[in-house]
């Protein structure tokens, strides 16, 4: 039988009981609709995490003080160790190769107020001018802090989004006015563009400052809590992170097999964190989603049995007048697979417009992939296959004789 | 040319063992209208299996033009049932939400035949079998018995087999209808030289054939040639 008149067969055959056919593909619907839902949900969520990391920075290699452990056996949390210096971020740029950028930084939280009396808390970054092109930092309005700030200690300040509306109210612009931390007038000389997230470590809610003019006036000391680096591209991270373990080992005194007192993270391991994290989450989803869509197979096999039996003549004489068994079999198979097709087309729609309803209506992230919808497509054909298996194969061994005297 | 050697059938059913035909041997040359008679249970159905090739002896030979069939596999039977023979049974067996043409394109399909071919091959086959032009479009179920048994013989006829088999083709139709389904069979074998076998469990039936075999309880008692062959006056259409 060849492939045109199979597909006559199995269309007139399915159009044949049109009612048992359409609740039989509906099961399919639902199956293949939930699991395209489902993984788009999870892939939403995973391009959302994805994103929030990357726009910290693309490439980006972040070196932190560790534990203090200096003197007494008692640890204090990472991170607050004074050990890294604005001379360990210099001796980097300098020494390390295959670098793009690097940016030592200091932050903490102080009280902010202005002129009209609004007040904000929010975290102060000491920074240097390659802090913007390191952490993709984009200028809505002015300009970002330039080196001669930093060379001049000037009292300068970039502000984010959040912070700028939370003292001088949204839409406004408040460059060249004036803020007071810590009993001291800076200048704001631009806003950043906003890049979401909310939260204490919002990058939209922080103000910016020269690093020098933190050093001196702020904190009063040379330790820097983050240095920042951008490799030149993905490939060069593990060398640039070995590099700048080694190096750092080296200016610090510590032995290689000492504990060192800083941590190198590299943003491609968060990522990889995250990513793991939520591919669980959606593969979690889409076995749930699988069940209802092993239940809508069970329902093909279900009708296709209760068709074979029904055709049993038809199948008796199609053999007499010369069928292989393979043609019988095939003629069963395609018809399974055509509901399960048809099944997947309708599924992956539904489980498409689910997902934008979802997206709609509840404001979670959903993306639909080529790569869900051929899965999908994928999945419905082998489960046609699979439970068309049994029923073709059973109407292919009747035997001719019987089959023609079924009553 | 048929030619049949000794052959026996014997179904097991766990211990007991039926002997359905024994030792049954004819030969039925090209051309030949042969009617095989004999009353229900006699075998004779067990007999138009294995010479329609749905079914193989358990002992003895079977030769369909110089072939040895007794010992094919399922599909090259099918492969010998695709072309060599045309079935038609008491119950016409046609599909019943299929047009009249669909049902005679059927085993043309199997056999590969161009799908612009088929649809001239079926409406020659139609004529031969005497269906008015007019139903050719028309649901097989919304036919009469008379015009479904002739469809079944169009379909039987579509591939041009060597060989007709009908069983009890009268089975379900009047005398009259029955009778001119049985002019048709005498026309195509006269016309046509198309060997017919007949499986019938009536005399009279028997009696529009040229040759008879009678079968009882498994064996032949008769074969012979029918003196006074019951001619139909051939007015089909």
């Amino acid at each position: 039988m060849i492939i045109s008149d199979l597909l006559k067969e199995t269309y007139s055959a399915i159009l044949m009981n049109k009612i048992r056919s359409g609740l039989t593909v509906l099961g399919i619907v639902i199956g293949i609709g939930s699991v395209v839902a489902m993984i788009s949900i999870g892939q939403g969520a995973q391009g959302e995490i994805q994103s929030r990391i990357e726009s910290i920075g693309s490439n980006l290699i972040i070196i932190m003080p560790g534990f203090q452990s200096s003197g007494s056996q008692v640890r204090s949390s990472r991170g607050s160790a004074q050990t890294l210096t604005q001379d360990d971020a210099e001796a980097i740029s300098e020494q390390v190769s295959f670098i793009e950028a690097v940016a030592p930084e200091i932050s903490s939280r102080y009280q902010v107020t202005t002129a009209k009396g609004t007040n904000t808390n929010t975290s102060i970054v000491g920074t240097v001018s390659s802090y913007a092109q390191i952490r993709n930092l984009e200028i809505a309005l002015g300009s970002f802090i330039s080196d001669q700030h930093v060379k001049n200690l000037s009292k300068v300040a970039v502000l984010g989004p959040t912070t700028s509306n939370d003292l001088f109210g949204e839409g406004s612009n408040p460059v060249g006015q004036k803020i007071r931390i810590n009993k001291i007038d800076f200048t704001i000389i631009g806003i950043t563009e906003s890049k979401g997230g909310t939260g204490p470590n919002s990058q939209d809610d922080m103000i910016l400052i020269p690093l020098s003019t933190d050093q001196k006036f702020l904190t009063g000391s040379d330790y820097v809590n983050t240095i920042s680096i951008q490799a030149q591209d993905p490939d060069s991270m593990t060398e640039v992170q070995n590099q700048v373990t080694s190096l750092l080992l080296i200016r610090h005194d510590i032995p290689i097999s000492g504990t060192a007192d800083f941590s190198v993270m590299n943003q491609a391991d968060i990522v990889e964190t995250a990513s793991s994290v939520t591919n669980t989450f959606t593969i979690l989803l889409a076995a749930i989603a699988g069940i209802s869509l092993v239940v809508g197979g069970i329902g093909i096999m279900n009708m296709m049995l209760t068709t074979v039996t029904e055709r049993t003549r038809e199948i008796g004489l199609r053999k007499a007048i010369g069928a292989k068994n393979k043609d019988i079999s095939f003629q069963f198979l395609a018809e399974a697979t055509m509901l399960t097709f048809i099944g997947g087309v309708i599924g992956v729609i539904l489980g498409w417009l689910v997902s934008l309803l979802i997206t709609k209506f509840s404001g979670i992230a959903t993306s639909v992939s080529i790569s869900s919808v051929l899965l999908a497509f994928g999945v419905s054909a082998v489960i046609g296959i699979i439970f068309g298996y049994y029923p073709a194969r059973r109407a292919a061994l009747f035997n001719p004789i019987e089959a023609l005297r079924y009553e | 040319m048929i030619e049949i050697k000794n052959i026996s059938k014997i179904y097991k059913n766990g211990d007991l063992e039926t002997k359905v035909l024994k030792d049954v041997s004819f030969t039925i040359n090209d051309g030949e209208f042969v009617a095989i008679m004999g009353p229900s249970g006699s075998g004779k159905s067990t007999l138009m299996h294995i010479l329609g090739c749905l079914d193989v002896p358990t002992n003895g030979k079977y030769f369909l033009n110089g072939q040895d069939i007794s010992s094919l596999s399922d599909d090259e039977l099918a492969d010998i049932r695709r072309e060599k023979i045309g079935f038609i049974f008491q119950s016409f067996n046609l599909l019943p939400r299929a047009t009249v043409i669909r049902n005679v394109i059927l085993p043309l399909i199997y056999s590969h035949v161009p799908s612009e071919e088929r649809e001239k091959q079926a409406k020659i086959a139609l004529a031969k079998a005497g269906l008015e032009e007019s139903r050719f479009q028309n649901l097989s179920n919304q036919l009469s018995g008379g015009q479904m048994q002739r469809v079944a013989i169009a379909r039987a006829l579509v591939n041009s087999p060597s060989i007709i088999l009908a069983d009890e083709p009268t089975g379900n139709l009047d005398t009259k209808t029955g009778e001119v389904v049985l002019g048709t069979f005498q026309k195509l074998n006269l016309e046509q030289k198309r060997t017919v076998i007949l499986i019938t469990h009536e005399r009279y039936v028997a009696e529009h054939a040229n040759r008879i075999i009678h079968i009882i309880d498994g064996a032949i008692v008769e074969d012979s040639q029918n003196q006074q062959q019951r001619l139909v006056n051939c007015k089909i259409t």
